[in-house]
């Protein structure tokens, strides 16, 4: 009984890896949707890109180990283009912020007129 | 010789038509070169009909029976078929000797006419283009060819009626010929239209054999064939200037006084009288429709006559005169006598050709004044012009034994024959053709008077204009009146009572089968009775001056006024036009502006409306948009969860594999 209590959630497996990226994966959503300041949104796609990372890690890890590193490679290059796409992120909110002396997502309208 | 001109009758055509475009095109700046060009080609065009009608003349009706036929094939489709070429009888040279004969003769009389005039190499060139149009139509082989043709002698009026186009009532009755013409045209398209679709076939000699049996080929009812032979005959009423589409031919005569005589003698008014001869047999075939021929050459006919009374201008006598002679060839086309009105139509065409050349002759020698009450004694000044002008006017008035006498006597003999009067009439309407016969015999008393109304105030008494000294008009003018003299008393000779198989004209141009013709002494002595009363009329009046006209107008005010103002035809039409048509026009502008465009701008103030509600969902804000596409996204999966890969739902976003 307590071996398959053990087995079941004391035993790393997969499904704890899914669910800590799934829940890591609504907090950044949340953050994305409700956040007013956009730095904060920012931040919650940041949190969404490291839900995907897991993700694709411990997929690599449970489900096609034969692949080897194949899921860290493809996190690797995630972090990477994350990193080159917060740069261009922020040189926008800093640009943007220096004309409206605003972050407030909500104000960040104009592109539809 | 014979075997040359015949198979070469599309030269007669071509040559007037190659010397139109050698002169608009190489020879415009020299004018006598132009001249000579244009008079060759019609005179070559001219000796090859005569050779042509002599050696038609010696073989009797042979090719009345079997007419010479050269066609090749301009275009062919399943049901169509369509052939240029020539169709040479007796008929088609009997016009070609008319047209070439006027047309030589007007263009060597216009060298002095036109004299000096800067665009004289252009006037023979439309001449030319003129001569060849009729000339084409006169051997037209089909309905078609000859409709094409059609069109080209009316562009060429309204380029010689506006020949002068500087002058602002010639471009505006050019205008108008050309869209009366038009009127009519619509009609006769559309019976061509109607004949093609019926008969599958535009041939003249093929609708000919058909039309008679049209019950065989078609599914007309005789009802149906009227409707359509009615509507055809509209381009041949406006073309030939009948009621109620003669309006063009008086304002016709802003032209050139040659011009004038060239439409109304040889070509283009009685290219509506040919037509209709060329398929009598349609209407012969349908009583009513050759009755309302019949009934508009004799109202036209009337009509016209009752008009000229009253005019005070030579050329616009002349032109009702004009008009209602051709009312005459209508009507004997009318009582079924293609002998009668072609007949008329030939002794018409020497005689009025006459006249308006000698009136163009007078109006020379009076420097153009109108107005017949300006001249007066004229035959002191001009002896040939007044003796040739004499003829023509005898002629027209249908006195033995000049050419009218005999081509009018015809017409009235065969309408006395479809009338009650005859005792022996074949046709359903007798008692229609009783009442056109009376008609008849009226128009030619008016004709009488009218003529030598103007006759006896223009050549006697005074000369009542004071600024101009008349004198008689040069050879070249009046060797052409003499030869038109003698074709007015010679040409009707050749419809002599009693004039068996192959002299009598009767013989050479008839449809149906040929008798020889009696003399009717009582329709003689009736006409003329009735030529001579007019005449005496008139020189009574005018010449004696025994009664004053003035006396007689003031009697009846009303009637002078009506007919002095051609009974307001122009005024209704304008009325017409003004109040029915622009009426109708601002209609349909309107209609245009509110109902058409409403429907285009409604299109687009739809997609207006459309954005500035779909605006609404776009709100620029960021998280909304994030927020849509992750319950997009949701939604999805929760279809393919519970509905699997295959349902329409997954379908319609675009399937899964």
């Amino acid at each position: 009984m307590i071996d398959i209590f053990m087995d079941k959630f004391l035993t790393i497996g997969l499904e704890h890896f899914l669910i800590l990226s799934g829940t890591l994966f609504f907090i950044g959503l949340f953050a994305v949707l409700a956040k007013k300041n956009v730095i904060a949104v920012l931040m919650g796609i940041e949190i969404m890109f490291t839900s995907v990372n897991i993700n694709l890690i411990a997929f690599n890890r449970y489900t096609a180990a034969e692949a080897l590193l194949t899921g860290h490679v493809f996190a690797i290059f995630v972090i990477a283009l994350a990193a080159a796409e917060v740069a261009v992120g922020l040189a926008l909110i800093i640009s943007i912020y220096r004309q409206r002396t605003s972050t407030d997502v909500q104000d960040f309208d104009w592109l539809k007129w | 010789m014979f075997d040359f001109a015949l198979n070469n009758a599309w030269l007669i055509p071509l040559l007037p038509a190659l010397a139109f475009g050698i002169i608009t095109l190489f020879t415009k700046k020299m004018i006598k070169l132009s001249a000579s060009i244009s008079i060759g080609a019609i005179l070559i065009s001219f000796v090859l009909s005569v050779i042509l009608g002599i050696e038609l003349i010696g073989q009797g009706d042979t090719f009345l029976e079997h007419p010479y036929k050269a066609v090749v094939t301009w275009f062919s489709m399943p049901g169509l078929s369509i052939e240029v070429g020539t169709l040479i009888d007796n008929i088609s040279v009997m016009m070609l000797l008319v047209v070439t004969f006027i047309t030589s003769l007007v263009q060597i009389y216009s060298l002095g006419y036109m004299r000096g005039d800067p665009g004289l190499a252009r006037f023979f060139a439309y001449v030319s283009l003129f001569a060849a149009s009729m000339l084409g139509l006169v051997i037209a082989p089909n309905l078609l060819i000859m409709f094409v043709f059609w069109e080209l002698v009316g562009l060429c009026s309204y380029l010689l009626i506006g020949f002068w186009y500087g002058k602002i009532s010639a471009s505006a009755a050019a205008k108008k010929a050309f869209i009366t013409c038009r009127a009519g045209d619509f009609g006769l398209l559309l019976g061509i239209i109607l004949l093609q679709i019926n008969f599958g076939t535009l041939d003249l000699q093929q609708l000919s054999v058909m039309i008679p049996n049209f019950t065989q080929y078609t599914g007309l009812t005789a009802v149906g064939l009227t409707v359509i032979a009615i509507i055809l005959f509209l381009g041949p009423m406006a073309k030939s200037g009948q009621f109620p589409f003669h309006v063009w031919l008086p304002d016709a005569m802003e032209g050139p006084t040659p011009v004038s005589a060239l439409i109304h003698a040889a070509t283009m008014v009685v290219a509506g009288v040919y037509l209709v001869g060329r398929i009598l047999t349609l209407f012969i075939t349908l009583p009513s429709a050759l009755l309302f021929v019949a009934i508009i050459g004799a109202f036209t006919a009337l009509f016209a006559a009752t008009i000229a009374i009253t005019q005070t201008e030579m050329k616009k006598i002349l032109a009702y005169s004009t008009i209602s002679q051709l009312g005459y060839m209508m009507l004997a086309l009318g009582a079924a006598s293609l002998t009668a009105s072609m007949f008329h139509l030939m002794t018409h065409a020497f005689f009025k050709a006459l006249l308006f050349l000698g009136a163009g002759c007078v109006l020379h020698a009076m420097h153009n004044e109108a107005s017949i009450w300006k001249y007066g004694g004229l035959r002191k000044y001009m002896p040939v012009t007044y003796w040739t002008f004499l003829i023509g006017c005898l002629a027209i008035a249908g006195i033995f034994p000049f050419a009218g006498f005999f081509s009018k006597d015809l017409i009235m003999e065969v309408t006395f024959a479809a009338s009650s009067l005859s005792g022996h009439a074949h046709g359903p309407f007798p008692v229609a053709y009783t009442v056109l016969f009376l008609m008849a015999a009226l128009t030619a008393f008016l004709t009488a008077f009218y003529m030598f109304r103007m006759f006896f105030i223009c050549f006697h008494g005074e000369l009542r204009s004071k600024e101009v000294q008349p004198h008689e008009a040069p050879k070249v003018m009046t060797v052409p009146l003499i030869i038109l003299g003698i074709f007015s008393i010679i040409s009707g000779w050749v419809g002599w009572p009693g004039l068996g198989e192959g002299q009598a004209f009767g013989y050479f141009v008839r449809l149906g089968e040929f008798q020889v013709m009696e003399a009717n002494w009582l329709l003689i002595i009736l006409s003329t009775l009735l030529a001579l009363f007019g005449i005496g009329l008139a020189a009574l009046f005018y010449w004696k001056k025994s009664f004053s006209p003035q006396a007689v107008i003031e009697r009846v005010p009303f009637l002078y006024k009506l007919s002095y103002n051609k009974y307001y035809i122009d005024e209704f039409y304008l009325w017409i036009i003004h109040n029915i048509i622009d009426k109708c026009g601002w209609l349909l502008w309107k209609f245009d502006i509110y109902v058409i465009d409403g429907i285009v701008n409604g299109f687009g103030k739809m997609a207006q409306w459309g954005g500035a509600v779909m605006r609404k969902v776009q709100t620029g804000q960021l998280q909304h948009y994030a927020l849509i596409f992750f319950m997009g996204i949701v939604l999805m999966l929760l279809l393919l969860s519970f509905t699997g890969v295959h349902s329409p739902a997954i379908g319609l976003m675009g399937g899964a594999k």
